[in-house]
């Protein structure tokens, strides 16, 4: 994702996104923080509405300030410096297990209806299939924590009616399946994507466009979903990022790497 | 290898093993960075037992999926728990662990070192998930002694189960230091001198991945594999110009460059207290 290949309409989008996913945290919430994205959201939530938040990493780490400077990775020296604990990846996981962590970030490059995400393998079984880098973290996150929120593009391809394969589980094929398959709690909560932000519905699990993102038309959101979009009843438009938060994501990714400048 | 996950991977082992043409490895980790890659892209690898293999900061490991794709290598689809309850059962000395992730996901249909399991207690069903246990761990740690002895700090990632479950472990060192260094504060070794094969001295032998305490993750590195990777004749030129031109780890860091490396290394220093293991 060379910033130099990136237009900048998705710049500002990935301001918009950032900063949807930071006010996903609540105060005092333990949040489980995912790579990529996700890391600037944490950090920006930490400074705006969860000054009290948590963070975990997957490596092993617990800190609850943001790291002292920029990182790209999670694993970064300034993302040790201060920590609260540097566990092993066991501990942290077996947090998660117990129902310790209140929400979680994951990205996905296909998702379905039900908020199923695929991380892995496109193309069906039998067919060609393109491999992807897999889960990391990403399946363990989805089954255990509280609610997890999901991050990525948006476009048919990857808006499909079924995926391919279900790396990480959300609602499977309705609001009770997680319950049937054992799994413990939790299933995805929003979707934010490039165009706007969805919820789920509470009975059919299934995802529901709950804000749209400014100069995003909802024919441009249904073009590029493969399914028929639900749309709940009070769509608002997706918050813009406020001056203040876009001088904190400045000082996060103060070269723009991951939201431009 | 790369117990560590994002940090402290053990590239400097990884590059001798290109360089020596290893064949038909299986390699066990969660995440690895692009060291998995690289070690792909030379023709090392038979069987992947990981959770993501990739470039943390670009996304796709082109090497990898090249095999995958044509069936080159076989992958067995971890979660980053799963391989952590793979090891930690290994480090046990017990045929599985229980566990809640993965229910419901498609992860057993490619991986059979996961099944399912009922509770004995409860009646409820969980993932059980097989026993890993390596021939070999292979770490990279911050000072250890010539017994190898290893003092690692940071975040320890699936470091101490791994080198728990594996039949031997291999540790190469930013510095060779005297036992009483080690054995002064035993809370930070991360495994016993008496579980491990061989133990080397090789600064910068984790780069461009970050070692606390001795210098940061080289961005740059990653950024530039990303091209050195996308075709098989770019990585070629990039396995001719880091590997073969440098034969060994000191080669690879006159390669890197001394201005690059200065770069590196810690500008904050954040020293801890010490401790009184006194009686």
């Amino acid at each position: 994702m060379a910033t130099d290949a990136v237009p900048e309409v998705f710049h500002r989008r990935a301001q918009l996104m950032v900063v949807a996913a930071s006010r996903q945290i609540r105060d005092g919430e333990v949040a489980f923080v995912g790579m990529r994205l996700p890391l600037l959201g944490f950090l920006l939530a930490k400074c705006t509405v969860a000054p009290n938040a948590i963070g975990i990493y997957e490596l092993g780490i617990v800190r609850d300030q943001p790291a002292p400077e920029a990182i790209l990775t999670m694993g970064d020296l300034p993302n040790l410096h201060g920590a609260q604990w540097l566990a092993d990846t066991a501990d942290v996981m077996g947090l998660l297990q117990q129902g310790a962590v209140d929400v979680s970030f994951i990205g996905g490059a296909q998702v379905d209806r039900f908020g199923n995400l695929n991380t892995s393998y496109i193309g069906g079984q039998g067919q060609v299939r393109t491999r992807l880098p897999g889960s990391g973290g990403a399946c363990d996150l989805a089954c255990l924590s509280k609610r997890h929120i999901i991050i990525m593009a948006h476009e048919k391809r990857r808006f499909v009616p079924r995926v391919d394969y279900i790396t990480s589980p959300g609602f499977g094929r309705g609001a009770d399946w997680r319950r049937q398959v054992g799994l413990p709690r939790g299933g995805p909560a929003t979707v934010i994507t490039t165009l706007g932000v969805f919820g789920f519905d509470p009975q059919s699990g299934e995802m529901a466009l709950a804000s749209i993102h400014p100069g995003v038309a909802l024919e441009e959101v249904q073009a590029n979903t493969g399914w028929e979009l639900k749309v709940s009843p009070q769509l608002e438009e997706t918050p813009r990022p406020t001056k203040a938060e876009l001088a904190l994501l400045k000082r996060f990714d103060p070269r723009g790497f991951w939201t431009g400048s | 290898m790369g117990t560590c996950l994002e940090s402290m991977i053990p590239f400097a082992v990884g590059h001798e093993i290109i360089r020596q043409q290893k064949r038909e490895l299986t390699l066990v980790g969660p995440i690895s960075d692009i060291l998995f890659d690289q070690l792909i892209g030379a023709g090392c690898v038979r069987r992947l037992r990981c959770a993501w293999t990739g470039n943390v900061i670009t996304g796709s490991g082109y090497n990898f999926r090249r095999a995958a794709e044509a069936g080159r290598i076989a992958v067995e689809d971890h979660s980053n728990m799963t391989l952590a309850m793979a090891l930690k059962a290994g480090a046990m000395g017990i045929p599985f662990l229980p566990t809640y992730t993965a229910l419901g996901s498609d992860l057993p249909a490619t991986n059979p070192s996961l099944g399912t399991v009922v509770c004995p207690f409860s009646g409820k069903r969980l993932t059980a998930v097989a026993a890993i246990t390596p021939d070999l761990a292979i770490i990279h740690v911050q000072r250890a002694d010539e017994f190898g002895n290893t003092h690692l700090w940071g975040n320890l990632g699936v470091t101490r189960d791994a080198c728990l479950a594996s039949r031997n472990v291999v540790v190469t060192a930013e510095e060779i230091v005297p036992s009483r260094v080690i054995t002064a504060d035993p809370n930070r070794v991360v495994t016993p001198g008496f579980r491990v094969k061989a133990v080397a001295a090789v600064p910068w032998g984790a780069h461009p991945s970050p070692v606390p305490g001795c210098y940061n993750r080289d961005h740059q590195a990653f950024l530039e594999y990303r091209q050195q990777s996308r075709s098989p004749e770019a990585f070629e030129t990039w396995r001719r110009q880091w590997i073969l031109a440098a034969t060994d780890r000191a080669a690879y860091t006159r390669l890197v460059g001394e201005s690059r490396l200065a770069s590196l290394r810690l500008h904050h220093s954040a020293l801890s207290e010490t401790v009184d293991y006194g009686y």
